[in-house]
């Protein structure tokens, strides 16, 4: 053990990446605590469950198989190369060397396995950048897709590079410091040791330069993830486990409107009473549906934090398809902004409302009154678009609900500003006055059963 | 026809009548209002009345006492309008001690299986899809003695109300299956399907602006399946199709698209008229398919 002036800095850099994060994760889950309230509790078996096959074993990857294998690669490789990292902290704190390898055979293993995972990382991020910037799968663009989004998606593919590439170089530099002596098994980096200098300080230095490149490249990745959509890395398994378990037909049902229409129907029901602030003031009414993040769910909310833009969704939507302004994953996108303009944003916030790459017309921008999730980010052109087929339900590998806001904001547009399309309006009063979302008599249901034969057999 | 097969006339029970006389049917068949009211899904709902009478089940529809589901109400955002619906219909269903209900609608089935149990509604709710082959699996129905499907080709069309909302995809094709026709599979199938274009209260208003209805897109994937034209689908990404109106030598007369959904029957009749094959494709409901492959129109 050689504990030194690097062991104390190496725990102030340790300390203060883990603290950042922490601080920026407690940020995200007031973002999303602001949401309205949902009881997702119980059912925890089948909630584990989904948890394992969707999130962890990435089922629903899988519709895709080229897309889904290259992802598989970097996950695990995340993964495995993980446990590299405790070895990290622990030489890093302590002034140790390799203190893992007392495992003998184990740790051959775990470093062989690193070193070929490192290796097919690279390739499969170099695939990935491939399919993102030069074949142009038609998914990686669209509207919401330019600035920052963009930019990011790429920034991390680099990240991921830059961290395999320092693993490498620390242990290349490593082998031909120690040569055969040094525990464990290097199946890459023994090619890489010819193209290292043959000074021993040299060799040295380069093998610090890779360890804490390595390390401090973690921490700050860590810390970019809350500005990023790589965040799904992390909230994809609350996402999951959280998502709904029922029908994907089955919509909610406005309890508050049930109440009403009991009474309605029934002048000796009694509504429960409104609800009150702690201080015994009534607390004010909520609005029916959303205008803003607040007025989601808080899984609405958790959904907008786990989405990482691969835009499966909006690439089966049938109106996207065809050419209508709806995106699901733009409204996605939006609802993270929006909640990070709102309320607080992570070290990096740029939203892609602003600037030259605006979405949005900038004087709509300024009307203050109406800069909201509802109008602000999301046109009613785009929810009026949506068919609720569930395609952009079934096709995210992460199980985010775009329908769920959808209908939601389209809530808000029908009974809170009797905002629908005329024609629309005109159903909804056939509806009330026939029966029947045409325009037919009710005296006239029954008519298809006249003169109906049946042949005898 | 050679011989004149026997007819009778059906005369279809109501819910009001039976309950007067202190009956309770077996099934209820929840009628829907384009089952109703749409001259189209009429002949459906005829059709699925001709096998219940054929098959002998204790059958009864609610007739004038029926009002919509709410569906398009709540799926536009109406929800108080759909609860007032909902509400209704449960005090009629719940009156009457309805226990099974038997729907053509996706739209009906979805609604009342679903969304009604919350507001104190609870019944066993089945699709005719599902409905028929249990049918046939039972051996009441062996689509034997009508009209011959026998190497003719069937696309089906998934309904996202029944598909993805419900996971209701090998009912509609098991029915197929005993039209012995030659089916064939749309690359968009089953929980990739594509939505005709109707669902989410679309049916009642003009599309948003965009380069392409999305009926027409789904109409050509379901004529290009059916015509085996892969050049068609390997571009089918919301271009608008520059193929021939009809294939050079084409003779494929008599090729269906099957539905299981009268919005769906509406979006596909349109498309294929935009396309103007409507000589060539026909678009069915299974019922319709299944009575006539028995032999019970008359």
């Amino acid at each position: 053990m050689h504990f030194s002036i690097q062991n104390i800095l190496f725990l102030l850099v340790a300390v203060a990446g883990f603290g950042l994060f922490a601080w920026q994760v407690r940020k995200i889950r007031a973002n999303i605590l602001v949401g309205r309230d949902r009881d997702m509790s119980g059912h925890v078996n089948e909630r584990l469950w989904k948890t394992l096959l969707v999130a962890f074993g990435q089922q629903k990857m899988f519709k895709r198989l080229t897309p889904a294998i290259l992802h598989l690669i970097v996950y695990i490789g995340f993964i495995v190369i993980n446990i590299e990292v405790i070895e990290i902290l622990i030489d890093g704190i302590f002034g140790t060397h390799r203190v893992l390898s007392f495992l003998g055979p184990l740790y051959s293993l775990l470093t062989g396995t690193n070193e070929v995972l490192g290796a097919l990382v690279v390739l499969a991020v170099a695939a990935l950048w491939w399919r993102r910037n030069v074949k142009g799968v038609r998914r990686f663009t669209g509207p919401e897709m330019r600035a920052w989004p963009r930019l990011d998606a790429n920034v991390i593919l680099y990240i991921e590079v830059v961290l395999m590439m320092a693993l490498f170089t620390m242990n290349a530099a490593d082998l031909k410091l120690h040569g055969a002596s040094l525990p464990g098994a290097f199946p890459v980096s023994q090619f890489l040791t010819g193209l290292l200098p043959d000074s021993p300080t040299a060799l040295h230095v380069l093998e610090r330069v890779g360890w804490w490149a390595h390390i401090v490249g973690i921490l700050l990745f860590l810390n970019y993830l809350p500005s990023s959509k790589h965040f799904h890395i992390i909230m994809a398994f609350p996402n999951v486990y959280f998502s709904r378990l029922v029908p994907q037909g089955q919509f909610s049902n406005v309890d508050s409107i049930t109440h009403e229409v009991k009474a309605m129907m029934d002048p000796s029901y009694q509504v429960p009473a409104p609800a009150t602030e702690p201080d015994g003031s009534a607390a004010a009414p909520t609005p029916f549906g959303a205008k803003d993040v607040n007025d989601l769910a808080w899984t609405n909310l958790l959904n907008a934090y786990s989405c990482t833009e691969c835009g499966r969704c909006t690439s089966v939507c049938p109106a996207n398809i065809t050419g209508k302004l709806l995106s699901p994953r733009k409204i996605i996108m939006d609802t993270r902004d929006r909640v990070e303009e709102k309320y607080n944003a992570p070290l990096i916030f740029n939203p892609n409302l602003y600037g030259k790459e605006a979405k949005h017309d900038p004087q709509e921008q300024l009307d203050r009154e109406n800069h909201t999730l509802l109008r602000g980010y999301v046109t009613p052109e785009e929810l009026w678009a949506c068919t609720t087929c569930n395609a952009c339900v079934e096709a995210c590998p992460v199980n985010i609900n775009p329908l769920e806001s959808i209908v939601e904001m389209r809530r808000f547009l029908v009974l809170e500003e009797s905002a629908a399309p005329n024609s629309l309006n005109v159903m909804f009063s056939n509806i009330e006055n026939n029966g029947a979302p045409w325009a037919f008599s009710p005296s006239d249901r029954f008519n298809w059963a006249d003169d109906l034969f049946v042949a005898e057999k | 026809m050679a011989e004149l097969t026997a007819k009778r006339q059906v005369s279809v029970p109501m819910m009001a009548d039976l309950a007067a006389r202190g009956e309770t049917p077996e099934i209820l068949f929840w009628v829907g209002c384009a089952g109703a009211f749409d001259d189209r899904y009429k002949r459906v709902t005829r059709a699925f009345v001709r096998i219940l009478e054929h098959v002998g089940v204790n059958y009864a529809v609610l007739g004038m006492e029926e009002s919509c589901t709410g569906d398009p109400a709540k799926r536009a955002g109406n929800e108080f309008l759909f609860q007032m619906q909902a509400m209704q219909n449960i005090t009629t269903l719940n009156g009457y001690g309805i226990k099974k209900v038997v729907t053509a609608c996706p739209h009906c089935f979805n609604t009342i299986k679903n969304e009604y149990p919350a507001l104190g509604g609870e019944y066993e709710v089945i699709h005719h899809s599902t409905f028929l082959q249990q049918l046939i699996n039972e051996g009441k129905v062996k689509a034997e003695g009508g009209e011959s499907f026998k190497g003719r080709r069937i696309t089906f069309h998934d309904s996202c109300y029944l598909g993805r909302a419900n996971n209701i995809y090998e009912a509609p094709r098991a029915v197929l299956e005993v039209l012995d026709a030659d089916l064939l599979e749309m690359k968009r199938c089953k929980t990739n399907g594509l939505c005709c274009g109707a669902g989410g209260a679309q049916m009642w208003k003009e599309p948003e602006p965009g380069k392409k209805d999305i009926n027409v897109e789904r109409a050509e994937e379901a004529l290009a399946t059916l015509d085996g034209d892969a050049d068609v689908l390997l571009n089918l990404q919301g271009v608008e199709s520059t193929a021939p109106v009809l294939p050079a030598g084409s003779n494929r007369g008599g090729s269906v698209i099957a539905v299981a959904c009268p919005f769906c029957m509406t979006m596909m009749a349109d498309g294929v008229k935009n396309k103007e094959r409507e000589s060539d494709v026909q678009v069915f409901d299974l019922a319709e398919l299944i009575a006539s492959a028995e032999g019970l129109n008359a």
